[in-house]
């Protein structure tokens, strides 16, 4: 098989960008989309230019690493895969293919197909965890939890942090990777003393990297390689106003009118 | 030059770590603030050591070269982790799980650090149920476990086909929350290209920042590594395509001797390799085998297709071979017994190189719906990569470099033999013996990070002197300088070769003499050939670009120069050892119907090797006693 792939091509964040034709020859159908993506930087080497730049690691659709927009679509035209797990048998031959970044506020980009998903990270710092020392813990059969329960967790839990759901948001938003976390400890006993803060703290996070709100749109279920329900953002919105709710408690001391104020 | 003292606590098996950890020194908390420590990689092992050693008071500097810590090659274990917990009420205990690993890897591990593995197994999966891990459950809401290779109880606990994932995420995020909490910084998409050692003490290490390129100094009281296994020195393999053995072999030739590095997994479960611009190789989970029977047609060269192929005319070879494990025989036996078919001119699909394996019988007997809901994302990754459904035929599977047991040298401590730089995770050489089983690299890299490092990092700092190393120390500038001029060189090459043709190529000569099986001669080819192709790679390698810059090429071509120096110790070693234990097979050393013959009486022992410039590399032996278990002819007949 023959392609023509047009990649977007950057030198460095600051820099201006654009696609770039190339010819991508004696692809045979079993080849990954990387792997052919890979012959082509091997022939561009061969003529003493700078290969593509582009994430990639696992090869198994686990790890994240991979993000190419294909022809328009976060991971390509199939759904519940990553980019590295699409196969060339899926194109008719000859076919034209584009493949651009990430493009979103919060993801800048590094080079060419490279951008810089830190701000996932930052998110994930903010309250994506259990503050549980290690040592000590009780015996895992002491909490009893549901199949139905774990299996939801387990759903949410699932995300691979790739950040294709912002990619294909209009607003650029990372709603379903909090929700996706959020979720997940919610549904379990043993995540459930931080929920209160955890939901405010992550979504503060998210609205400060820059990552925009949600539409209710639905392309993050769409192009998500993990297929994660938007039910989950259903539910990360009953956490939040839970936790408005909760968090209002017993009211603080009313401040009294006649104080000084500095 | 280097002794070893592996500083195995003396007494009951059952109560060494119990004991040390009590004669262990401890450090004050307000002392623990002003003690650095540096953690490069953030796999199971890294992550769990790194932030368990933040919550402890430690100022952490925390390494990974990927994007974040999350994508570390730990995410990909599918199957699961196992536990003495006996939740099953089989048989299991701590002894069991102690005595299924020390025979697993045919008796080349130590048993004081196998007994500590196994006791501390059951903690970790209190820990991960803690840090909200998904497991699997039962209705009733208590943990479910499956079997694995290699062992007739149920210990394996697991969250899907993704349970690597499941636990990295785990200790990610406990990783999250003590960067939240200023205790460990962390550099992602740096890479560790040195090792500082000022005054007989690992005191840092030589970093590059692969987004802008820039070179710098880390110093710290501690070094840890956790950077993985070398699988990929064989090119095409189940790691990740980031997974290298640079930080380990760096280590090496700063003066940490290297453990066993011929013993080197392949995993019998993978998808046959295809044509030549295959990148890697996918591993189907080894849980497949709890439930998929292996066979191959009993005449060569049978071009039926598998479904007109009658029961009779079908050799379930390890049925046939190992009656009392079958199909759950462990991965080395497994593998050899793959290949041995297929050299037999009886393997399937186009190349000749694969065996079937087959579900048929589950399916019929349990249904489809069990088999989609046991390993049904297992079967669409098949579907996706091969375009075949293994619901209506079976699969096709060959075995694939997957794991390596050698690793750097550590002590009871998981200390390297160079005071201050500690191991862990595969990445060390310690609990696996020559095999390892299935489900036990994740319980081997949690418990090195949650459980074991954080102790006895603390009786290393409080004992020993530390004085201060300044950045521009004159160990750090000379490991700077080795840095930069190995990258100029890499550099200024200039030649017409890509640094993937390198790897491809010095990995087929791997695979062919030192792969699943070996032999004195073959060895003795690849030791001649490997110096000349790694001549020709400084003359002939072409890297675009500047070392200032995101270079992915440059990243890659310092990788493979490391390989095309590694792959001469893994030869040597495996030349040395000859007998055939785990994982190692050498030919010279069979029985006559081709089982492995080990030689306890000259090779019970740790091969060590030395880094020494311009020669070949020094051996040194730990002998290996055992005074809990007779090491046996390891059968699984």
């Amino acid at each position: 098989m023959n392609f023509t792939v047009r990649i977007w091509r950057q030198k460095g964040p600051n820099e201006r960008g654009g696609l770039v034709t190339y010819e991508a020859h004696d692809v045979n159908p079993g080849m990954s989309f990387l792997e052919m993506l890979d012959g082509v930087n091997q022939r561009l080497l061969g003529n003493g230019e700078e290969p593509v730049a582009f994430e990639q690691d696992c090869r198994e659709g686990i790890c994240g690493s991979c993000s190419l927009v294909i022809d328009g679509i976060p991971h390509g035209p199939d759904r519940g895969i990553t980019t590295c797990q699409l196969y060339m048998r899926r194109f008719p031959d000859g076919a034209t293919i584009t493949i651009e970044p990430w493009r979103a506020k919060a993801f800048p980009i590094i080079k060419d197909l490279v951008v810089d998903r830190s701000a996932l990270d930052r998110v994930m710092q903010a309250g994506g965890y259990i503050s549980v020392n290690t040592g000590g813990a009780v015996d895992g059969n002491v909490l009893l939890i549901g199949k139905d329960q774990a299996e939801t967790a387990m759903d949410a839990a699932s995300c691979i942090g790739c950040g294709a759901c912002v990619a294909a948001c209009k607003n650029a938003s990372a709603t379903l990777f909090v929700a996706a976390k959020v979720s997940h400890l919610a549904v379990l006993p043993q995540g459930k003393p931080e929920r209160t803060r955890r939901v405010s703290a992550m979504l503060e996070a998210m609205d400060r990297e820059g990552f925009g709100s949600c539409g209710n749109q639905y392309e993050c279920e769409a192009v998500c390689p993990k297929s994660i329900s938007v039910r989950f953002i259903a539910n990360l919105n009953r956490e939040y106003l839970r936790a408005g709710i909760v968090e209002s408690g017993i009211p603080s001391e009313p401040e009294s009118p006649h104080a000084e104020t500095t | 030059m280097t002794k070893l003292h592996p500083k195995i606590p003396s007494g009951p098996l059952e109560s060494k770590w119990d004991r040390h950890r009590f004669s262990e020194k401890l450090v004050s908390p307000n002392n623990k603030r002003k003690l650095t420590v540096i953690v490069v990689g953030t796999g199971l092992a890294g992550a769990s050591a790194a932030s368990t050693l933040g919550q402890l008071g430690y100022q952490v500097e925390c390494f990974c070269f990927q994007d974040s810590p999350r994508r570390a090659h730990s995410i990909a274990a599918q199957g699961g982790i196992n536990a003495a917990k006996n939740y099953q009420d089989d048989g299991d205990s701590v002894g069991r799980l102690f005595y299924d690993t020390i025979k697993g890897g045919d008796f080349r591990s130590r048993e004081a650090n196998v007994y500590r593995l196994a006791q501390v197994s059951t903690q970790i999966i209190d820990q991960c149920v803690a840090l909200g891990i998904p497991f699997a459950r039962e209705y009733g809401g208590q943990l479910a476990n499956r079997s694995f290779g290699g062992v007739q109880v149920s210990r394996t606990f697991y969250c899907r086909g993704q349970t690597g994932q499941q636990l990295l995420l785990g200790a990610y995020s406990a990783l999250c929350w003590q960067i939240e909490q200023g205790q460990v910084t962390m550099h992602p998409r740096t890479e560790m290209l040195d090792l500082i050692v000022a005054d007989g003490q690992a005191r840092g290490i030589v970093v590059r920042d692969l987004v802008t390129g820039r070179l710098s100094v880390h110093t710290a009281h501690v070094v840890v590594l956790a950077t993985g296994g070398y699988s990929n020195v064989y090119y095409l393999s189940t790691n990740a395509s980031g997974c290298n053995v640079t930080a380990t072999y760096r280590a090496w030739k700063q003066g940490a001797v290297f453990a066993n590095p011929c013993f080197t997994q392949i995993h019998p479960t993978a998808i046959p390799p295809g044509d030549a611009s295959q990148a890697k190789l996918t591993l189907m989970s080894e849980s497949l085998r709890n439930d998929g029977r292996l066979w191959v047609p009993v005449t060569a060269a049978d071009r039926r297709s598998p479904g007109d192929i009658p029961d009779a005319e079908r050799d379930y070879f390890l049925e046939r071979r190992y009656p009392r494990f079958g199909n759950l025989a462990p991965r080395d036996i497994a593998s050899r017994a793959v290949k041995a078919v297929c050299d037999e001119g009886r393997g399937v699909g186009p190349s000749g190189y694969g065996v079937y394996l087959d579900f048929t019988g589950v399916i019929e007997q349990q249904g489809f719906d069990v088999v989609r809901e046991r390993y049904g994302n297992l079967f669409e990754m098949y579907h996706r990569i091969t375009g075949e459904d293994a619901y209506h035929s079976p699969m096709r599977i060959y075995p694939a470099p997957h794991y390596t047991m050698g690793g750097l040298w550590v002590d009871y401590n998981l200390m390297s033999s160079i005071p201050g730089l500690f191991v862990i995770g595969e990445a060390n050489f310690a609990d696996h013996g020559a095999n390892r089983l299935g489900a036990s690299s994740l319980m081997q890299g949690l418990a090195d990070g949650y459980f074991i490092l954080p102790y006895t990092i603390g009786h290393y700092v409080a004992t020993a002197t530390l004085p201060p190393v300044a950045e521009d120390h004159a160990e750090s500038r000379a490991a700077l300088h080795r840095v930069t001029s190995r990258i100029t060189r890499l550099l200024s090459a200039k030649g017409r070769r890509t640094a993937a043709s390198f790897h491809r190529e010095v990995g087929r000569l791997l695979w062919n003499h030192c792969g699943m099986s070996r032999h004195e001669a073959g060895l003795k080819t690849a030791l001649t050939s490997i110096p000349t192709l790694r001549e020709e790679f400084w003359k002939d390698v072409m890297v675009p670009g500047s070392g200032d810059a995101f270079n992915q090429e440059l990243e890659y071509a310092g990788r493979v120069a490391d390989y095309l120096e590694f792959a001469e110790l893994l030869c040597h070693d495996a030349l040395h050892r000859q007998e055939s234990c785990g994982a190692h097979f050498r030919e010279e050393y069979q029985t006559d119907d081709g089982e492995p013959k080990r030689d306890d009486a000259r090779f019970a022992h740790v091969a060590a090797w030395e880094y020494r410039n311009g020669a070949a590399p020094i051996l040194h032996k730990e002998p290996l006693t055992f005074e809990f278990v007779q090491p046996t002819m390891r059968s699984y007949q």
